[in-house]
């Protein structure tokens, strides 16, 4: 195996990652129906026990993200967390009032009531995806920072990445190419929560709504996804050369979608597969839904990070200066480590069948009203 | 205060809250299993609704647990940019597996355990609550390695190409897994975890037969939460022991702190309290010889030879030879001769070993806070040895059906359970506190680990974390003692 072997490998599994990640944020969008009105409490209980039995699993995705890049990726680790300070710790407390929430909100010694906990779970609803598409974002605005490793001799400011503004990394908010991407993901994130609880719960009314809000939801999605795409496939790009100098190339991500055929027949049956997705959640009957919009987005999202990171693409880019910006060849860790994180990979489809099976066996029978109003466990 | 100061105090507390919920699970997650595993075999309901019970108040300790627990992950990145970099080669590699091998073990069973009752079928669901524990323990292990190689570095080099620290070899990785800091710190860690849990068992069940309710449930809990809290007490006194050892060789800073030792020598006293002391004992318990060397302070400060006969040069000069090799990883980098670059690399290799030490300000920087960390120590072993005599006491009175007699017995059952969590803090404090100034003993000190923040930004997010994490702990404990005055429903009360 070869060093650029595997650390391409790493940039895949990143992918696979982070597009397991955004469609899994199916919880976070299905939680948003916990505002609805028209919904009764034993309703609203249905959707937050179906997404109360997955919750964890993105949550543990996320923190295997994070882990997935922290140690292939060191760099990014360093740079961007440490950098765009603010987005992540804004994701990080959204995530961790999400995390007691479901646990917290149905108890009466909650201190601050019910609604308190139901509306941290819809404000993690709406940030969590909408941060993390507008920090996948700007891997193609570019952000604002240096990247200097001899720093570290200089005992007066040691530091190796340091961010270019004291806004670190709230900026991006004033980038409209990035915002269009998080509020894209945002939308998403509803459409497939909603097409999970058709899937998953067993209440004319809980469906009625989640069927309605596809509808709804279909055409704003679908303007927001095509005006990020075209104007991507349009924008230049950050191309690095064969000797790792970075420059700005037109139409740069419309040259790698043409150049890398697997990644474009991906998009393609990505984008495909979500529209069919949301044609069965929408505008018919069907339940399953899910099972086609899910898999699709996976395939979107792995599509976007190779269009962001290979063919010669940096791909988090430094619009300060080009020269630091993020690649996989020079962000990566040594042979050494991605090597023997390649052998604990292979564990990876022992873990993927465990979870396919414990979901199988936890969702033969759907959530319905007589489980939440019984005497068994739930939240 | 700067930005050094916050970062720190931020990590210490996120650290700390942390380790207020996940020893609670470790130890609960075993004291389950046990329990469903007897109703498993025995098909006796009771045993069910016992196990039911403590998971109850497992669910939602661990909801917390792992609130806390990611933002310690994503604070390496935010707040310790520079250590990302530095060491991220070799410490990111246990978070991903940590990932990838624990957290979706825990998150899948965790889910199965606690609403499968009637989903799945009763031996599918004893696995799943094993492997909920197994799971935690196994994420326990991975993050133990990533805490135990910052205190022992092992299986690690500086390329001076990437300026960072990085995977040697293939085979260093096993070094890096089998670092017997690691080891030792894994099974004090987990073990105490078990003391935790026995010890809120024991105390939880105490406090219902004080008031005279659910007398079967408590002596069965106390049965199998006293035989599990004093497995882990007898676990945490011998990897404590090996603990010791290796501090002394491998941070005798640490040890001379934790004895307050200002002057070492052979056959060095051990402290009990101040004034107290055990002749040679110091010796003996940080070499097995009652005749070895420790270093004190100032022997380390001055330079030493240490028991192998190997002369450790004094503090000053490490500084020196550092700063020598971080000025030839300066001139390595900013030529591009051939001779020159392998002349400075040729200084850089003869002094790298030294190099964090060329990031310190004066000698007296690698001296820890000597009183929080003597203290700690103290507290930690004085209050460790007397929750295994009371857990040992409680067991033997439950097992021989006279407990009800002992009022005082079971009040002090009760009043451990707020000590357990202060011996394990204190256990964290002589770890971590106990090693400063380094993030990596030997090659990174804090202040060139951080990222390039203002202090107002990170003091802004520590008062944001630490409110939030003061609303969870008072509703956790809120909605815990609602749920123990409501108590278990097993049988009628007065029963």
């Amino acid at each position: 195996m070869s060093y650029t072997f595997l650390q391409n490998y790493w940039w895949v599994l990143i992918a696979l990652l982070g597009g397991l990640l955004v469609a899994l944020m199916f919880v976070q969008g299905a939680n948003l129906h916990l505002g609805n009105r028209k919904l009764n409490d034993t309703q609203k209980r249905m959707i937050l026990n179906a997404t109360g039995r997955k919750w964890e699993l993105t949550f543990t995705t996320l923190v295997t993200f994070g882990g997935a890049f922290f140690a292939s990726f060191p760099l990014f680790y360093s740079t961007s967390f440490g950098g765009a300070y603010w987005v992540w710790v804004l994701l990080l407390i959204t995530f961790v009032f999400q995390a007691v929430s479901y646990e917290f909100q149905n108890k009466k010694e909650n201190l601050l009531g019910v609604k308190a906990f139901r509306i941290a779970l819809m404000v993690n609803g709406l940030l969590a995806p909408f941060l993390v598409g507008t920090a996948v974002g700007t891997f193609f605005t570019g952000s604002d920072f240096t990247v200097d490793k001899l720093a570290i001799a200089d005992p007066s400011s040691p530091v190796i990445s340091t961010w270019g503004n004291g806004w670190h990394g709230l900026e991006a908010l004033l980038q409209y190419h990035a915002v269009l991407l998080g509020v894209t993901l945002m939308i998403l994130a509803a459409i497939l929560g909603s097409l999970f609880i058709i899937q998953n719960v067993d209440d004319e009314r809980c469906s009625f709504w989640a069927h309605g809000s596809v509808k709804t939801l279909s055409v704003p999605f679908l303007a927001f996804f095509l005006c990020w795409a075209v104007i991507l496939l349009l924008r230049p790009g950050y191309a690095v050369s064969d000797a790792g100098v970075v420059s700005l190339e037109k139409f740069k991500y419309l040259h790698n979608l043409l150049q890398m055929p697997v990644v474009l027949v991906m998009l393609l049956a990505g984008v495909v597969l979500v529209l069919l997705g949301i044609w069965k959640g929408g505008f018919s009957q069907s339940r399953k839904g899910f099972w086609f919009a899910a898999p699709g987005t996976v395939l979107v999202v792995m599509s976007v990070f190779f269009l962001a990171g290979f063919n010669g693409t940096a791909y988090y880019p430094s619009c300060t200066d080009f020269q630091s910006s993020l690649t996989i060849r020079n962000s990566s860790s040594s042979y050494f480590t991605l090597k023997v994180m390649s052998w604990v990979s292979l564990l990876i489809p022992f873990v993927v069948a465990y979870i396919a099976y414990a979901w199988h066996a936890m969702d033969r029978k759907k959530i319905t009203s007589d489980e939440i109003e019984g005497p068994g466990d739930k939240y | 205060m700067d930005v050094v100061i916050w970062s720190r105090i931020q990590f210490a507390m996120t650290a700390a809250y942390h380790w207020l919920f996940v020893p609670l699970t470790l130890g609960l997650a075993f004291v389950m299993a046990v329990m469903e595993t007897i109703y498993v075999v025995k098909k006796d309901d009771f045993w069910k609704k016992t196990a039911k019970f403590w998971m109850k108040l497992f669910a939602v300790n661990f909801a917390v647990g792992i609130a806390t627990g990611i933002i310690l992950e994503f604070e390496f990145g935010t707040n310790w940019s520079n250590y990302s970099w530095f060491v991220g080669d070799m410490f990111g590699a246990p978070l991903a597996i940590e990932g990838i091998l624990a957290f979706f073990m825990e998150a899948t069973f965790f889910a199965v355990m606690f609403f499968g009752w009637e989903k799945v079928s009763k031996k599918f669901h004893l696995a799943s609550t094993w492997l909920t524990g197994i799971g935690a323990t196994i994420s326990a292990y991975w993050i133990l390695v990533a805490n135990g190689w910052m205190q022992n570095p092992v299986g690690t080099t500086f390329n001076p190409e990437t300026v960072r620290s990085e995977m040697a070899s293939a085979t260093a990785f096993w070094e890096v897994i089998s670092n017997p800091v690691a080891v030792s710190k894994f099974f004090h860690s987990v073990t105490s975890g078990w003391l935790t849990g026995g010890i809120f068992v024991v105390g939880v069940s105490s406090w219902y037969l004080l008031r005279g309710r659910q007398k079967r449930f408590a002596k069965s809990s106390i049965i199998v939460g006293g035989l599990v809290g004093l497995l882990g007490c007898a676990c945490v006194m011998l990897s404590g022991d090996s603990s010791g050892v290796h501090a002394a060789e491998f941070q005798p800073m640490k040890l001379a702190a934790a004895e307050g030792l200002e002057d070492g020598g052979r056959g060095a006293a051990f402290t009990i309290v101040p004034g107290i002391r055990v002749p040679k004992m110091l010796s003996f318990l940080a070499t097995h010889d009652f005749n070895g060397y420790v270093p004190g302070i100032n022997d380390i400060l001055r330079g030493y030879t240490d028991n192998d006969g190997n002369v450790i040069p004094s503090v000053a000069e490490k500084m020196q030879r550092g700063r020598t090799a971080l000025d030839a990883l300066a001139a390595y980098r900013s030529t591009e001769d051939p001779a020159a670059k392998a002349a400075a690399r040729a200084v850089l290799d003869a002094n790298v070993q030294y190099m964090g030490y060329g990031h310190l300000e004066k000698p007296e920087d690698v001296v820890p806070p000597v009183g929080i960390v003597f203290w700690a120590f103290r507290f930690m072993v004085g209050l460790g040895m007397l929750l295994g005599l009371v857990l040992l006491l409680s067991l033997f009175f439950a097992w021989k059906d006279r407990l009800a007699n002992m009022r005082w017995l079971m009040w002090a059952a009760v009043i451990c359970i707020p000590l357990v969590y202060i011996c394990g803090q204190c256990g964290w404090i002589v770890a971590e506190v106990g090693r400063q100034p380094w993030t990596i003993q030997g090659l990174l000190p804090v202040n060139v680990a951080i990222s390039s923040l203002s202090a107002g930004a990170v003091r802004t997010t520590f008062f944001v974390f630490l409110a939030v994490f003061a609303l969870f702990l008072a509703i956790e404990i809120r909605i815990m003692l609602g749920a123990i005055r409501k108590g278990p429903d097993v049988e009628p009360e007065n029963a």
